[in-house]
């Protein structure tokens, strides 16, 4: 196939396509509202289901119902809409129902900038419901990697039977560029029981993978549907024997799970700085290294596409390495705290950050960078 | 060899939709290409802008720096976007639109959108007309090229219109 030109937002819809997903619910935001358009266009004709709803909370609870009924789901908004819709990505937590949520940044808070890009949304998507719950959280750089992106993240719903969040902004979503779409991708097939109800079929057992096989509704299965705390049968439990066994396996099937961490490096064999950045943002960190390289400095280039669970052994590990980080991020400061964390005193980390409405141009990573050798070669 | 565009003017105009036929065009013809766009939150009447870049090489950084081409297709436009272009670039207006020229070099007044109105009467195809214009003076791709990516993107009742219009654009400069 030859290459085309689309959109990030459309390369989403063709991901979330080509992963299974047959439900969308949604209500329109900018800068997110083109994969509505394009799903509404698409799921038609794959019989599928495309439904706008009165809002974004409706808009989350009728994904989480038709996950429940046996759809691969999926839901787009920007950080206003992620916002209304959180108490559910709790329940979706809690009672481990597959489904995606799409949250094309943009600047916030509250309605923010509607139309500007941003990366406010880290921690929001990390936490953004209230509660030890767990969380997956992907985020592409281009347009064809927005369609990777979707595909996995649909599988790791399906997986894991949890709320996955696709993090992208406003500059992967609107960009458009030229891109060649696999016909095939490997898709993870919606989990099913694996005794029948004479055998004592509960829905929450956890198989080998801490995940349960809970019975798609009206399959021939009892279901009982909770956000409160609940053991294996799906009813809800008052021990805090189970409330401590429930929350540990809910966080610890996503955290023994090593294989979804997935960091993009280059340059790095020589490396003694590295910059750090994400989605849109990495586009042009990707640029500023190849400059600083043509000036002479050994940088390299790290990009984190499984935002959570966190990079820590990755990023520890590089830490070990260089002299020390920029991490470039479109926001006041989020995932730094993150890679300092993980980082743990090993090197300088600094960040450079942007909060205006614009995009960064590769001078204003490659000044933080040169700032940052300069301090650590004490030249500065 | 990297080209850089910006298409401006307000919202309704249809400069990004000529920014993505533009670079459609450009990937059709093996290039690579990105687009990108600002608008504020109102549908019509707001600023508008969209960036194409092309190269023969991977495009990272999507923000257009030094614009090689811009097209303003209102005075505010113009106004605030000829001052990073390239000084060997080129300033394309529509004459009427843009009643003072800016203090630049190259500067290409064509009356499109009311060529637009005369021939075809409607203002909704000075942004084809525009396009023809940016074949014309830019060269980036060939005209059959942009013609075959007009008549994907448009409606097929208003191919043949938009055709003309293209031709229009094309042959007054």
């Amino acid at each position: 196939m030859s290459a085309r030109l689309m959109q990030g937002n459309e390369a989403i819809a063709e991901g979330a396509l080509a992963a299974g997903v047959r439900f969308f619910g949604g209500y329109p935001i900018t800068p997110s509202t083109e994969i509505a358009e394009s799903l509404a266009k698409l799921l038609p004709k794959v019989g599928g289901t495309f439904i706008q709803m009165e809002d974004e909370i409706a808009s989350m609870g009728v994904v989480l119902g038709a996950s429940l009924a046996g759809k691969k789901v999926l839901t787009a908004s920007s950080g206003p809409g992620i916002s209304l819709k959180q108490e559910l990505i709790g329940y979706a937590s809690a009672a481990e129902i597959p489904a995606v949520i799409v949250n094309v940044q943009r600047v916030g808070p509250s309605t923010g900038q509607p139309t500007a890009p941003s990366q406010g949304d880290v921690m929001q998507a990390r936490w953004g419901t209230h509660g030890d719950h767990s969380i997956i959280v992907l985020s592409p750089w281009s347009v064809r990697e927005a369609f990777d992106v979707t595909v996995k993240a649909v599988n790791y719903a399906e997986r894991f039977r949890t709320p996955v969040i696709l993090l992208t902004d406003e500059i992967v979503g609107h960009l458009r560029e030229n891109v060649e779409l696999p016909a095939e991708v490997e898709v993870y097939p919606r989990r099913t029981p694996k005794t029948s109800r004479a055998e004592g079929y509960e829905p929450y057992t956890p198989d080998d993978d801490l995940v349960p096989n809970v019975a798609n509704f009206g399959e021939g299965y009892h279901i009982h549907v909770t956000g409160l705390i609940h053991d294996e049968t799906g009813f809800p439990s008052g021990s805090p024997k189970v409330t401590r066994e429930a929350i540990k396996r809910m966080n610890d099937k996503i955290a023994r799970a090593e294989d979804i961490i997935e960091v993009h490096q280059e340059f790095m064999d020589d490396a003694e700085f590295a910059i750090v950045s994400f989605g849109g943002t990495a586009r042009t960190a990707y640029e500023a290294v190849l400059n600083v390289r043509k000036r002479g400095f050994k940088v390299g280039f790290v990009r984190l596409v499984t935002i959570f669970p966190f990079a820590d052994k990755v990023i520890r590990k590089l830490a070990g390495k260089v002299k020390g980080l920029v991490v470039a991020e479109l926001n006041f400061g989020q995932l730094v705290n993150e890679v300092e964390r993980a980082v743990a005193g090993q090197c300088p980390v600094k960040l450079c950050a942007k909060y205006d409405m614009t995009i960064f141009e590769p001078e204003e990573i490659e000044q933080s960078i040169d700032e940052l050798i300069a301090e650590v070669n004490g030249n500065g | 060899m990297r080209k850089q565009l910006r298409l401006s003017g307000s919202g309704g105009q249809g400069v990004i939709t000529a920014a993505i036929i533009l670079a459609e065009a450009a990937v059709s013809e093996g290039k690579q290409a990105v687009q990108s766009q600002s608008y504020g939150p109102e549908a019509r009447g707001g600023a508008s802008k969209s960036e194409v870049i092309i190269d023969d090489e991977k495009i990272y950084h999507p923000h257009v720096k030094t614009p090689d081409f811009v097209l303003a297709m209102t005075q505010k436009a113009a106004d605030k976007y000829f001052h990073d272009l390239n000084p060997e670039g080129v300033l394309i207006l529509d004459d009427d639109l843009v009643p003072q020229s800016p203090d630049f070099k190259n500067i290409i007044r064509v009356p499109i959108t009311k060529l637009a109105v005369e021939k075809l009467g409607k203002a909704l195809f000075a942004n084809i007309v525009a396009l023809g214009v940016i074949v014309k003076v830019t060269k980036l791709v060939d005209f059959d090229t942009i013609k075959k990516s007009v008549a994907r993107r448009v409606p097929p009742h208003t191919v043949e219109q938009n055709m003309t219009a293209l031709q229009l654009g094309f042959d007054a400069v």
